[in-house]
């Protein structure tokens, strides 16, 4: 037996639509069996997991909290994968712009004044470009594998962070935790609906970012740039793009993203800063942009998806003793179903029997 | 035991798994696929190895153990990449993420159980030789496997019929099929060949360099390892060069740190990574020189018209 592809005279816009559900329901379906192998009634983990934590609305504030640094960070690898520029650094441009943006709550912790949070908003954006600009500089002008180094910096932002907040951004009155003193009230991003919950205004930036991109790629030539280069960098020279300027670009909206992302997340949910400030949502997003299709409103229902394996992987642990490791497993199944059905919207699968072939093999 | 010596010791520990999970990805680029999983191949393969190592007691079942794990995670990158012709970039992220969490997850039952370190062998007459003889013949089985893998990839690639063919398949897919060469058979191969070194890599990393299971305990390797890759411009004897300067690097952050000099740990910690952005710079900026030892057809995909 073997699986044979045959490539579809035409973009299938069926299975467009329909790839990315059938690739949930793969995943849930493969869930239930690692569920029934931990010994756990599937359908009961399943429940847990996916659908109790969107029934309650304190929760579903949880649930924008989780998803605004995941969308936001989605949207702009968007822009760079489609580009064909693969940011794989997220997470260290997330943790330098929290960084970067950190710095007058910090620093300057008796400098009162509405400016601080729109300052320390710019701050992070800047932070995460500027950190995103070091592989963008390697591969234009090194031609450097901007995966790789991508890559190695989030490590040395990582640490970098670490060193911070054990040292000379250390709280003096932090009983020698290792986290820097609380934000002041006015550099706390506020919430969006107080009354209902905690969900801040990352969220809202998200989905004005989503919305933005999103009439960016379809409407502006920008937009037209950006897919051109991405599918054939010949093509694009050809059309007058550069696609030297294009690695620029990209890295740097998608780090002022990831970087607002970060300076969003310490300033609305955690309040200081300390050593571990993401649960890898710079990684995730990477799964969150794919799900998405690279389509900045594909990816707000995605950012919802992933958001909610972290939520549903809290709950779980804490209502029928699953490990909160489940969640990484969901999120990679995910990511290969996802990728997996794609392919239906290209080819049509052949399943051959007989072991006899056809032409020159 | 010198001084000397003992660091030498250290530094080969800390460098075998980068040549080894290098080695692996140096003949899977060759035959022209780009799996970025190998941090994901690498986890697998040391909790294969601390759980086979402690579900007999033997450290050397333990090997066979990443060897086989690493090698069947990676046959889920061949057949997304090669029957369902995926990208392969986000085919190995996600075997990467996959790998991180599902290592985490089985490995939580062992989490702080004391592990079966795999002792050394002495090898009679040399390791009586001073200095080298404490060095190099009195190692484990894994280092020794890894130099006898660096002397036999590179024959295999560089002398044998089968080596020339991976190479074909790497430089041009479609002149290769024309040929009547399987591809995509050859590709499976290559690509487990990757997940099995890799899982090699791993298991060295429980039961040698730190003979336990922590999460996420190879930090990075796997990627250094690719990085590795693109240093030793896809051959065997550099890469061999490369992984000890590395090694090297790693373990002489760890001394500057216990002697305490006035640098920050972090930062110090921040080597390796550093130098292998440094070392991917200069490596790469001859794009001359990149661009006629890079295999040609690196990272695309490959379907047999019929």
């Amino acid at each position: 037996m073997r699986i044979e592809l045959e490539k579809r005279p035409d973009v299938s816009k069926l299975f467009g639509f329909v790839s990315p559900l059938l690739a949930l329901v793969l995943t849930l379906t493969f869930g239930a069996i690692m569920f029934a192998m931990l010994g756990k009634d599937p359908a009961a983990a399943l429940s847990a997991f996916f659908v109790e934590p969107l029934l309650e609305v304190w929760s579903l504030h949880e649930l924008a909290i989780k998803a605004a640094p995941l969308i936001l960070i989605a949207v702009g690898l968007a822009v760079c994968y489609r580009s064909n520029n693969w940011n794989i650094g997220a997470e260290g441009q997330f943790t330098i712009g929290a960084i970067t943006g950190s710095y007058l709550p910090i620093v300057f912790y008796d400098w009162h004044s509405p400016l601080v949070l729109p300052l320390m908003l710019v701050l992070g954006a800047l932070g995460g470009a500027l950190f995103a600009a070091v592989p963008a500089l390697l591969k234009a002008h090194f031609n450097t594998n901007e995966i790789l180094t991508s890559l190695m910096l989030v490590y040395i932002a990582q640490l970098f962070l670490d060193w911070l907040v054990r040292g000379a951004w250390r709280d003096p009155k932090g009983f020698n935790f290792p986290v820097s003193r609380d934000f002041a009230p006015e550099a706390v991003l506020p919430a969006i609906w107080e009354e209902s919950g905690r969900a801040h205004w990352a969220f809202v930036f998200a989905i004005i970012a989503a919305i933005g991109v999103w009439f960016m790629l379809r409407y502006t030539l920008k937009g037209f740039e950006i897919v051109v280069l991405g599918q054939s960098e010949r093509a694009g020279r050809f059309a007058g793009f550069s696609a030297k300027k294009m690695i620029w670009f990209s890295f740097l909206f998608s780090g002022a993203l990831a970087g607002l992302a970060g300076i969003s997340e310490v300033s609305g949910s955690i309040g200081h800063l300390q050593p571990a400030i993401s649960p890898g949502y710079g990684f995730t997003a990477i799964i969150v942009a794919f799900l998405g299709r690279l389509n900045p409103l594909g990816i707000i229902a995605s950012g919802l998806v992933l958001a909610l394996t972290y939520l549903g992987g809290e709950a779980a642990q804490l209502s029928i003793g699953i490990s909160d490791k489940v969640t990484r497993v969901f999120q990679g199944l995910l990511l290969f179903f996802v990728l997996s059905c794609d392919m239906l919207i290209y080819y049509k699968i052949r399943i051959v029997w007989s072991r006899a072939r056809g032409g020159a093999v | 035991m010198s001084i000397f010596e003992a660091i030498l010791l250290t530094v080969i520990t800390a460098s075998t798994p980068l040549v080894i999970a290098a080695l692996g990805e140096l003949v899977t680029e060759r035959s022209g696929v780009l799996n970025l999983g190998v941090e994901g191949m690498m986890i697998i393969g040391a909790v294969g190895a601390f759980a086979a190592a402690q579900l007999t007691g033997s450290a050397y079942i333990g090997i066979v153990g990443g060897i086989v794990s690493g090698a069947l995670f990676s046959l889920l990158f061949a057949f997304l990449t090669l029957t369902l012709v995926t990208n392969q970039v986000a085919t190995g992220l996600a075997l990467t993420i996959l790998g991180l969490g599902a290592s985490g997850m089985l490995g939580e039952a062992f989490v702080g159980a004391p592990g079966i370190r795999l002792l050394p062998i002495e090898i009679p007459v040399l390791s009586a030789i001073p200095y080298v003889g404490t060095v190099l013949f009195k190692q484990d089985l894994i280092f020794y496997l890894s130099i006898l893998l660096v002397v036999g990839v590179n024959w295999f690639l560089f002398r044998s019929r089968t080596g020339l063919k991976i190479r074909a398949i790497g430089d041009n897919h479609a002149s290769a099929h024309a040929l009547g060469i399987n591809v995509i058979r050859m590709r499976y191969l290559a690509v487990m060949f990757g997940g099995a070194c890799a899982g090699l890599a791993g298991a060295q990393l429980s039961l040698i360099y730190t003979p336990q299971w922590t999460e996420n305990m190879s930090s990075g390797r796997g990627w250094i390892a690719l990085a590795l890759v693109v240093f030793s411009s896809w051959r065997p004897w550099r890469l061999l060069a490369g992984g000890y300067l590395f090694g090297a690097v790693t373990i002489l952050q760890l001394h500057a740190q216990a002697f305490g000099i006035g640098i920050p740990s972090q930062f110090l910690s921040m080597l390796p990574y550093a130098a292998t952005v440094v070392v991917l710079i200069m490596i790469s900026h001859n794009r001359r020189t990149t661009m006629i030892n890079t295999p040609a057809s690196l990272g695309k995909a490959f379907v047999p018209d019929r």
